[in-house]
């Protein structure tokens, strides 16, 4: 199968869906004249035109509102965040307007938007520009969240997400814009089904959920750990909201160890929420504590090797295996 | 006043006016008897603004507005019955019960809701009028505002948008002269000088006397027209009054009892009877008669309200998700739209 980089599956997803459906447009800063400022939009202008490739003052609030009016009004927007570190100032729009709309209208207007970017740390910008927001809005009803680590998934969920008739939060990752995986040619259709989550590893001794690019990591220490004899199984939810829990508990059941592993900060996190509901599920299954692996609950800091040391690493991962394999 | 509307378009206005009126009052009672909770945002005073704006648009322009709802929607003709059932928090209300006072919403009138936070529909009312762009088609939006709302950034940024884009739409300031508490004055630079808002985003600005249901009419005739021509978004000035406080708990003590009622005075609806019977346009019995008409609808949808069944708490894990998704279910839409277009959807 070719390989093609995250960033191009992303424009395949959006490119495909924008030829079959008229009523899906792109906007959000840089995306058309610049052709993107990560070059995830590159060409979508000259093929589509300004109309549906559209681009924006710096305005989060309005053009994010916009995108939740227009959903309203029976478009389907695809709202770009340069990066999620950005939508902070237009929290009402997001977090308020699109995924309460249907309940309060008692039915009758649906949000049908996707809100894409950047999301995480990792390149030194400061803890304003460094945020992970899944743990932060995946508290919220009324929202689904997809949080794709390789091209094939990004391309199968941003397919799904622009077709879903809910506002969907998709995060996606700077530091995996250049990363490259196998995804089928443009005329073999696939979508990838929201709450379905991925092993992306199987293995018997431990379990090790991670979201985004930490899965990544968690793949590196599984194969060190691997050749010390502790075979990991990988499971990456891809969606938060819908979350497979089945997939994980059952992974539990056979391994009876988990750590997870989260980009985000400890305190009430996604990871907490994982740990929690296995507990709840599947305590008796468990041969030790669950082990969470978060960003230190710390702002991001700028300098380098501060900032690595926050962030969960394959290092990070390999001890928490480790540690909670230890009675194995 | 401008004699351009015949005899019946001003009986149909003064109608509207009057079953707002009717309406808020019982809503108010109903409010003291405890059987509305929350907040509760009266339109009395105001009813010029909606209804004269509301009668120059074509039914299917969309409209959005703020939290103080209830006279957009009745001028877009909802029953006052699922309006009060939706005070009352009951399933047969226009939001199921699910939105209360502040979130009215009403698909079939283009009415696309009543929205809580100050200024947070500016974003959505350009949103509805790139729909329309994006469309082609021929129509506009307004997105109607307090003055309190002029001083979020979201308003400021939509202005831009929608000039940037020349998007259809018009921003109707109900400018009542209060943020809550606030003065106009106190909390707004250049209070005195409104059409330097939009002057900021090179955008028309007309102003009209929120008082006179007529000016209103005019001034949102001709914006509406202008904006269908393509010659851009507007920002309408409309000066207004509420006789009733903030929300139902407000005491008031930032006004004096005098002002308000020098401010009765320029009751919009008196100032519709008098000129029709001035002009012998109707005579007075024709007026009691709507008004009778107004204070019956508005007993029946207290009565309505009342009679309606206590929704059930499988209603909770309804309408939350389009797709739903583990204990998420899929809602019926509210009685309001079953019962105007059945088998929609």
């Amino acid at each position: 199968m070719r390989e093609i980089q995250y960033r191009e599956a992303l424009r395949e997803a959006m490119t495909e869906e924008m030829a079959r459906d008229s009523r899906v447009f792109l906007m959000g800063e840089e995306v058309a004249e610049y052709n993107g400022a990560y070059k995830v939009s590159q060409g979508m202008l000259e093929r589509f035109g300004p109309k549906r490739v559209v681009d924006t003052p710096i305005s989060e609030t309005a053009f994010s509102g916009l995108g939740v009016g227009a959903a309203m009004y029976g478009l389907r927007p695809i709202i770009e965040f340069m990066s999620w570190s950005f939508c902070l100032v237009a929290a009402d729009q997001i977090i308020n307007n699109a995924p309460k709309m249907l309940y309060m209208s008692g039915g009758q207007f649906g949000v049908p938007a996707v809100f894409r970017g950047n999301n995480g740390a990792g390149g030194q910008l400061g803890s304003t520009h460094s945020w992970s927001v899944e743990s932060m809005f995946s508290s919220v009803p009324g929202l689904k969240m997809a949080i794709p680590a390789t091209p094939y998934d990004a391309k199968g969920l941003l397919r799904t997400a622009i077709r879903d008739d809910d506002p969907v939060f998709f995060l996606e990752s700077e530091r995996l814009l250049g990363f490259k995986g196998p995804v089928p040619p443009p005329e073999e259709e696939y979508l990838i089904p929201f709450g379905q989550a991925d092993i992306k590893l199987v293995g018997t001794d431990c379990t090790i959920v991670a979201m985004g690019r930490p899965i990544h990591f968690a793949l590196q220490a599984a194969l060190e750990l691997a050749k010390e004899g502790i075979h990991c199984e990988v499971i990456d939810p891809r969606t938060i909201r819908p979350l497979d829990i089945d997939t994980i508990v059952a992974s539990v059941r056979k391994t009876g160890y988990l750590v997870v592993v989260d980009q985000s900060w400890p305190f009430a996190s996604v990871a907490s929420e994982i740990a929690m509901q296995v507990y709840e599920q599947a305590l008796d299954d468990l041969d030790n504590k669950i082990i969470r692996v978060n960003n230190d609950d710390v702002p991001a800091p700028y300098n380098r090797t501060l900032e690595q040391e926050m962030l969960p690493n394959a290092k990070k991962i390999y001890e928490a295996v480790r540690a909670v394999t230890y009675n194995a | 006043m401008s004699d351009s509307l015949d005899a019946a378009a001003l009986l149909g206005m003064l109608r509207r006016m009057m079953v707002i009126r009717r309406f808020e009052e019982r809503a108010a009672q109903s409010y003291q008897q405890a059987n509305v909770g929350g907040f509760c945002h009266l339109y009395i005073g105001q009813e010029a603004v909606a209804v004269g704006s509301i009668s120059a648009l074509r039914p299917d322009d969309p409209i959005i507005t703020a939290y103080r709802d209830h006279g957009h929607a009745l001028a877009r003709d909802m029953d006052p019955r699922y309006a009060m059932a939706e005070l009352f928090g009951k399933l047969t209300g226009c939001s199921k019960g699910k939105g209360g006072s502040m979130h009215y919403f009403d698909r079939e009138h283009h009415m696309y809701g009543g929205h809580a936070i100050v200024g947070g529909q500016c974003p959505l009312g350009i949103g509805i009028a790139f729909g329309i762009q994006y469309l082609e088609e021929d129509k506009v939006c307004v997105c109607y505002l307090g003055d309190g709302a002029l001083n979020q950034g979201g308003f400021h940024e939509s202005m831009n948008m929608a000039a940037v884009m020349n998007l259809p739409i018009i921003f109707a300031l109900e400018n009542n002269q209060y943020s809550m508490g606030t003065h106009i004055a106190r909390g707004t630079a250049a209070a005195d000088n409104l059409p330097a808002k939009a002057a900021a985003y090179d955008m028309r600005a007309d102003a009209c006397d929120g008082m006179d249901v007529q000016a209103v009419y005019n001034c949102f005739a001709k914006q509406a027209a202008l904006v269908r021509a393509g010659e851009g978004p507007a920002f309408v000035d409309c000066q207004t009054y509420r006789y009733k406080g903030h929300s139902m708990s407000d005491p008031q003590k930032y006004r004096s009892k005098d002002e308000v009622s020098e401010q009765e005075q320029q009751d919009p609806i008196n100032k519709l009877v008098n000129h029709l019977i001035d002009n012998h346009l109707c005579d007075q019995s024709e007026i009691d008669k709507i008004d009778k008409h107004a204070k019956d609808q508005a007993l029946e949808s207290v009565k309505f309200a009342n009679d309606s069944p206590e929704t059930g708490l499988d209603e909770l894990f309804t309408d939350v998700y389009s797709q739903p998704y583990g204990p998420y279910k899929k809602g019926d839409l509210p009685l309001m739209l079953r019962e105007r277009d059945p088998g929609d959807r």
